[in-house]
């Protein structure tokens, strides 16, 4: 993949996380290209989402580094701004502003996208700028079905829409590299299908690059332009999805087990 | 709000303060309405600004009573009167502070010396988490105490002395040559200073900074993750409410017309916090209400149950100096306990809301207080 | 030695911070809850002391102090705490605050906003010369008692059954909870322990400082946390350091004369606001991670 010429957009060298005894991450080595849908799976505990934190700046790394767009973020950039620089994510726990209503949610998200300082908002100086930021929100609710329901609170929304507003507000602080933690999980096989699509539309419609922590099978061997594999903290396995899915140790780590379940 | 809204309640508003000012020209000067008044508009502006960091932004802070005292120095230290800064700094030699300023340009200053402090105090303590930040503000304020007090300083602060001979709120009345008060504003004033801070700070918590502050209070990840500079607004929201504090420090020198530093202990901040508390964490016209309505029970309602006969029933033995406390306290832990979200919770005081709030009041009673969230 | 007078005072000081201090640190250990209400129940101890004192003869009157004081405690925790077992520790905290502002408004009412003396214990308020320095008694007996509690109350966390249950919940609430502990049972004898002790804190400190106001319990009180903070919230021998290396540090400052009185108090927020930046843990605590 990477010989088609398209840009590097993240790249993982030897990224090693440890919390006191336990190492979440170990040595995992991994690059994503402009454009790509990137799943990373494994077992629960194999150290995704903290691979996830370590991308967007909540962890600092044990050792090891992460470069966005080729320049080093695992060091001293803060998640906020590692947002700035156009990464965006989702939670796999959901982490809506709760109390805010939806469309405050992805208006929230839109607050650093704004030209304006504590004057102009407070004064209402820079009204044409706010119509601007909220025309965009309203387009980003009705991408994602969440139009109708602009002015309810969030905690309120049902489960599976509570993920597509997680989408909408990522989408919000305009992102070039969007990661989504588990964004299927709690729903139908016929919302995971829905959201398939969605998550190829927005690709496509904001030239975004996804990458993906995901447990349902279906869904990443539907969209995932490759996958790499998690165990333990290691990465086991990486490819294409035929090439995973045929993977004997992956098989052993983690499809059986998925087909246990 | 639709255009129709905001005209009636545009004129509601201006209805209040013509009410306002009416009553001051026709009732006497001293009636209790008017202190009542007087310190509820003051309390009300400091609790909005309390409420903009304790139940907007989620920040836990125990300083506000350090930042009314220094607005209510600035304040009293650029307006004592050159000619009576001998008698006021009678141990300093008069002070080294030879000028004055007027009363408008005082205020602010009060509210930008206040803000100063803010953002030197916040600096260390906007980093740490809940109740750290808490204490941590609580120890601020009373190092700001210690240093006002600091003979040292005395020059500038008098020390631990009295200030005193500034304008108070009476200097707003209008009088003749002969000293008559012809036109009564020493209320109207402190609510007009109120309503402008108070409305700026409802447009910012409307704006789009609003909102920003409102996600850090609901989820500092989740608000980091959208790009917000957590720091960077702790800090505003924390430099802007202390501005506003100092403020109401400010007229809270010219109501009592004296200052003196260890009148603003922490148990003012308390005082305060549950105002904020009883009108609704996050409600701005919580707080507004609240206010007067703890200022008028403590002050005067409630008066009976301090000298002997309260509501017919005369019972002196019980109902001596301090009782009205006791009972005042007892309705406010009442309050936090069984009725958490206060008058208003989080919304706002609306002609809709008001139906709502009576609806409220009354089903509240079977709902059991544990399953009322926070 | 000019120092010795105050040193000494520190010693007694922080000794009595100290017995305050851990009542701080095993409830925050527990609930996560700064107890704002805990200077207040020092300084009502100190009242009750004061009107018992009158009728009874001392040696009836102290333990009733200590019986009625952790009445109190554990009324307060029933009360103002406990209905709040599931809300957001903000509700919890500012009830804290309510239940102090309740304490000072009672004690307001009852005294009359006038300042109390406490009564004069015999031999513990006689004075004495110590190296020289006139003192009086209680200055030796605070460390000297201060360490037999302490001794007490660390055998009792180790070696016994509600000991365990709390070192239980203190490391994790929600599994303790789980795991059948009872938490309230755990959660009252934690408020039982503190109130004993800021009641035998209450009557060595007052035997020093003896007039009581209202707001007497305030400014030891919020002292006390500091020395919880500053030993690591939640560790006993962090607060007992902490407490001590306050209680000395402030006296020490009173020597440099008049002008600095005023700094004694704002020296422990000083030192509360430096231990907060560069090591928010204390020196006992452990460091927590939260997840994402």
């Amino acid at each position: 993949m990477a010989g088609d010429g398209r840009m590097n957009i993240l790249q993982i060298n030897e990224l090693t996380m440890r919390f006191g005894g336990v190492t979440a991450v170990d040595g995992l080595s991994m690059e994503i290209n402009d454009g790509e849908i990137v799943a990373l799976i494994g077992p629960n505990g194999a150290g995704k989402t903290t691979a996830f934190n370590c991308v967007t700046g909540v962890y600092e790394p044990t050792s090891g580094k992460v470069s966005f767009m080729g320049k080093e973020i695992s060091r001293g950039t803060s998640p906020d701004k590692i947002t700035r620089l156009g990464i965006a994510r989702t939670f796999q726990n959901i982490r809506l502003f709760r109390t805010m209503t939806v469309l405050e949610n992805v208006l929230a998200a839109k607050h650093m996208r704004t030209r304006h300082n504590v004057l102009t908002a407070t004064l209402q100086l820079s009204r044409r700028e706010e119509k601007r930021v909220h025309s965009e929100a309203l387009e980003l609710l009705e991408e994602q079905g969440l139009l109708h329901l602009k002015d309810e609170i969030s905690a309120n929304l049902p489960y599976g829409l509570q993920r597509h507003l997680e989408i909408a507000r990522a989408l919000a602080t305009s992102p070039r590299l969007l990661l989504l933690d588990e964004p299927a999980a709690g729903m139908n096989p016929q919302e995971t299908a829905e959201l398939a699509d969605t998550i190829r539309r927005i690709r496509d419609k904001y030239s975004l690059t996804v990458f993906i922590i995901e447990h349902h099978m279906d869904l990443i061997m539907r969209i995932s332009d490759r996958i790499y594999v998690l165990d333990f903290g290691k990465l086991i396995a990486s490819g294409a999805p035929r090439e995973v899915q045929a993977n004997q140790r992956v098989i052993d780590a983690y499809l059986g087990v998925a087909n246990d379940a | 709000m639709t255009k129709t809204q905001k005209i009636v309640s545009a004129g509601l508003l201006v209805a209040f303060y013509a009410l306002i000012f009416a009553l001051e020209q026709i009732l006497p000067a001293r009636a209790m309405l008017f202190t009542v008044l007087k310190k509820g508009a003051i309390y009300a502006l400091v609790a909005v600004s309390m409420n903009m960091l304790n139940g907007f932004t989620g920040l836990f802070s125990l300083g506000q009573a350090g930042f009314m005292l220094v607005g209510a120095y600035a304040y009293g230290i650029f307006t004592v009167p050159v000619a009576e800064r001998v008698n006021v700094y009678q141990y300093f030699d008069g002070g080294i502070i030879q000028f004055t300023v007027p009363v408008v340009v005082a205020l602010v200053m009060a509210g930008i010396a206040a803000a100063l402090f803010a953002a030197l105090v916040g600096l260390p303590v906007l980093r740490l988490k809940s109740d750290y930040l808490a204490i941590a503000t609580l120890g601020f304020a009373e190092i700001i105490r210690a240093v006002f007090q600091w003979e040292k300083l005395g020059p500038i602060t008098n020390g631990s002395n009295l200030l005193r001979k500034f304008p108070t709120f009476d200097s707003f009345n209008i009088t003749n040559a002969d000293g008559e008060v012809m036109v009564y504003l020493s209320t109207f004033v402190p609510f007009v200073i109120t309503g402008v801070c108070v409305f700026l700070m409802v447009l910012l918590l409307k704006s789009s900074y609003g909102r920003a502050f409102r996600a850090i209070r609901d989820d500092e990840r989740a608000a980091e993750a959208m790009g917000i500079n957590l720091f960077a607004h702790k800090e505003l929201s924390f430099v802007i409410s202390s501005f506003f504090a100092g403020v109401g420090g400010a007229m809270l020198a010219m109501y009592q017309t004296t200052v003196q530093a260890s009148a603003f202990k922490s148990a003012m901040t308390y005082e305060i916090l549950l105002i904020v508390v009883i009108g609704g964490l996050g409600s701005v016209t919580g707080s507004c209400v609240g206010s007067f309505l703890f200022i008028a029970a403590s002050e005067w309602w409630l008066r009976g149950l301090d000298s002997g006969t309260f509501m017919g029933i005369s019972a002196p033995t019980i109902f001596r100096s301090g009782f009205r406390k006791v009972v005042f306290a007892v309705i406010i832990m009442a309050i936090v306990l069984f009725y958490r979200k206060g008058i208003m919770g989080d919304s706002e005081f609306s002609l809709k809301g008001i139906a709502a709030f009576f609806k409220r009041l009354f089903g509240a009673k079977r709902k059991r207080p544990g399953t009322e969230g926070g | 030695m000019r120092y010795l007078p105050y040193i000494l005072a520190g010693i007694s000081v922080g000794g009595q911070y100290a017995l305050i201090a851990i009542g701080y640190t095993m409830v925050y250990g527990i609930l996560r809850l700064i107890n704002f209400a805990h200077g207040d129940i020092f300084m009502a101890a100190g009242l009750i002391m004061i009107y018992l004192s009158g009728p009874l003869t001392l040696w009836l009157s102290l333990p009733l102090v200590l019986v009625l004081t952790v009445l109190l405690g554990f009324v307060v925790e029933r009360v103002a705490y406990k209905p709040l077992r599931d809300a957001p520790r903000m509700s919890v905290m500012i009830s804290a605050i309510g239940v102090s502002y309740l304490v000072q408004n009672v004690a307001l009412y009852i005294t009359g906003g006038l300042a109390k003396t406490y009564p004069t214990i015999p031999w513990v308020s006689d004075t004495i010369n110590l190296f020289g320095a006139i003192t009086k008694r209680v200055t030796v007996i605070t460390p000297i008692l201060t360490a037999v509690l302490i001794a007490g109350l660390v055998l009792l966390i180790k070696k016994t059954k509600i000991g365990m249950a709390m070192r239980a919940v203190s490391r994790d609430f929600e599994t303790s909870r789980l795991m059948g502990i009872k938490i309230n049972a755990v959660i009252s004898v934690t408020f039982v322990i503190g109130s004993f002790l800021a009641a035998v804190g209450s009557a060595l400190y007052f035997a020093n400082y003896t007039a009581i106001v209202p707001t007497s319990g305030a400014m030891p009180g919020l002292k006390a946390f500091v020395a919880a903070v500053f030993g690591g919230i939640g560790s006993i021998p962090g607060a007992v350091i902490g407490a001590f290396l306050i209680g000395i540090s402030e006296n020490v400052i009173k020597s440099g004369g008049s002008g600095w009185t005023t700094f004694s108090d704002a020296f422990t927020f000083v030192l509360l606001i430096i231990i907060l930046v560069v090591r928010p843990t204390g020196l006992f605590g452990e460091k927590q991670t939260d997840k994402v």
